[in-house]
């Protein structure tokens, strides 16, 4: 098998906390993505998908600190300059961001925003073809030409996230990530959005690394999974299998935690008990053990056991 | 009334660059030519405003004053605009170092008096017009910095800066196509309030003799001139004083009334 698109190995990101103290936010992170390939990375709000993201893309707030692996196409990312990740980001990766109204510019008309990396990474030879190209990306994402020469304001919540997929695919890149694409819209819209990046995916031949709090809506729209808990890998595995048997307790409770269609009234929800700790209260030991039923002394200590699937001391292989 | 004081403001400035545009190709009379026998003459049908100590038509001498005042705050905001933007804009884009030596050269330039500085400029270059424009305009510097480095931070912090970085365009680009747009309703109307108290400075310069030399005409010489004949001709004061009065009134209610324009909360959605 050829190397994968995406390889992240072992990443570790330290933030600058308060009074100097580091935070240490991502504890061995490891993923991989292929061409036509669709990763899902599923995990609440704190859990590091988006900070994985940035790690990914060179994009760490000032002081953040990184060591690992991050290689894209068997090209080692966390050794690039400045100069290099501008030809880099927006050819080779792009990003789709949560907030469509705020990551588009209120000045620009969409189209003059969906031709910027065109022009920017020189794929036109000219203005005009880089109009056509660009009008012919946002008719694939499903917006008329009305639209295309709209302000964004003008513009409803689900056109303006087509038209970020539209920006996002101008620089041809080879990896599409998707921070929470999802998040800001309507539930019809969401599962046309997702179908839309998966069809894309398809088409071009491009990786997928989609970020997610939602389990129950990505899980049928990707390939594979991996749930992320304080920074750490919790369970991963084939969308299928793992959704037939999670079989980490954070799985479970997220599996059962989310809203089920036609359970009736009377049926409770069955939220997760407790908060995502902190960054400043997490220690060595795993970090789901303070709301985990099966946690012993073990997992308070030492940091989970990593089989491949799951990382858990508890649930034996 | 917010609109009242917008259209009155905008048709004050349009009367005072009007009067300073006609008076390069025509005033009533040379606004230099001497004529004793008129010395002091009251206001009239052939000198509407009267003539001054040495017979000069005063109307004609405030025309070209009007003149004097347009282009040193248009030099002067210009001044104070480019380079303060420029700045500003280098400090939000590069951070760090860059922008704590900015910002504190700035504190130093606020500390600085502006007449010391035209006192300076003065002794070093001789008194006129040049030394007002540049002194106005080198003090205009740094609050132009300050306020641009505050505003275009808060753009470099948005999403879509974001978005154009993961698009891989470099700060240069970032800042020209992304943050400095954003900042033209902020510009305008910060150019346009530091022309009025760039034209309120030119006056008090020329008054104090470090701005506009005679013969030329300027409000503030005008102004200083009328002074020692205060009892005999009081009209030759009021002239030059209510031209600064209503010059300085008309920018400062298009600044406000633009600011409530152009404020992109105010905008349809």
């Amino acid at each position: 098998m050829s190397a994968p698109l995406l390889e992240v190995r072992d990443l570790h990101v330290h933030l600058p906390g308060v009074g100097g103290a580091r935070l240490h936010a991502l504890r061995g992170i490891d993923l991989s993505v292929a061409r036509g390939e669709r990763l899902a990375l599923i995990g609440e709000s704190g859990s590091g998908k988006t900070l994985t993201a940035l790690a990914i893309m060179g994009l760490l707030p000032d002081g953040a600190t990184t060591t690992g692996h991050v290689a894209l196409d068997g090209r080692d990312l966390l050794t690039l300059d400045e100069d290099a990740w501008c030809g880099l980001r927006g050819r080779r990766v792009a990003m789709v961001f949560q907030e469509p109204l705020t990551a588009l510019n209120p000045l620009q008309r969409v189209l003059a925003q969906v031709m910027e990396p065109i022009r920017l990474h020189r794929l036109a030879a000219d203005r005009s073809q880089a109009r056509d190209r660009a009008m012919a990306l946002l008719a694939r994402v499903g917006l008329d030409d009305r639209q295309a020469r709209a302000y964004p304001h003008q513009l409803s919540g689900g056109q303006r996230q087509r038209a970020l997929i539209a920006m996002a695919l101008a620089g041809e890149p080879d990896l599409l990530i998707a921070d929470e694409p999802t998040t800001a819209l309507d539930a019809r819209l969401r599962v046309q959005v997702l179908d839309l990046l998966g069809e894309l995916v398809a088409e071009r031949g491009m990786g997928l690394l989609l970020i997610s709090h939602d389990l129950a809506l990505t899980a049928r729209r990707v390939d594979r999974l991996q749930i992320l808990y304080g920074g750490r890998v919790m369970e991963q595995g084939d969308a299928p299998t793992l959704l037939a048997q999670p079989r980490h307790p954070y799985t479970q409770a997220l599996w059962a935690a989310r809203p089920r269609l036609g359970a009736g009234r009377d049926q409770p929800l069955h939220p997760l008990k407790g908060n995502v700790p902190a960054l400043t209260q997490l220690g060595e030991g795993c970090p789901f053990a303070p709301r985990c039923p099966l946690a012993t002394a073990r997992c308070v200590d030492q940091p989970p056991r990593f089989d491949g699937r799951i990382a858990c001391w508890e649930v034996s292989p | 009334m917010r609109r009242a004081g917008f259209l009155a403001g905008a048709i004050l400035t349009a009367l005072m660059l009007l009067a300073a545009l006609v008076s390069l190709v025509w005033t009533p009379w040379p606004p230099d030519q001497i004529d004793m026998a008129r010395r002091l003459a009251a206001p009239g049908a052939a000198h509407w405003l009267g003539c001054d100590q040495l017979g000069r038509d005063v109307l004609s001498r405030l025309m070209a004053g009007a003149r004097s005042a347009w282009l040193v705050g248009v030099v002067a905001v210009g001044i104070g605009l480019i380079a303060g933007t420029a700045l500003g804009l280098i400090a939000a884009a590069r951070r760090g170092w860059v922008e704590a030596l900015i910002l504190r050269a700035s504190d130093l330039g606020y500390a600085f008096p502006a007449l010391l500085l035209a006192i300076l400029l003065a002794a070093a270059l001789g008194p006129g017009m040049t030394v007002a424009m540049a002194a106005i305009g080198l003090h205009a510097v740094p609050s132009f910095a300050r306020l641009v480095n505050g505003s275009a931070k808060s753009w470099w912090a948005r999403d879509f800066v974001l978005a154009a970085r993961v698009a891989g365009q470099g700060p240069v680009s970032i800042t020209l196509r992304h943050v400095l747009p954003q900042l033209m309703p902020l510009l305008i109307v910060q150019g346009t309030t530091s022309f009025a108290l760039a034209i309120l400075a030119e006056a008090g310069l020329s008054y104090l003799g470090l701005g506009t030399q005679p013969p030329q005409a300027s409000w503030g010489r005008l102004l200083a001139e009328a002074q020692t004949l205060m009892f005999e001709a009081p009209q030759l004061a009021v002239a030059p004083g209510v031209a600064i009065t209503l010059a300085v009134l008309g920018l400062n209610l298009l600044g406000d009334g633009l600011r409530d324009r152009l404020d992109p909360k105010e905008l349809p959605r």
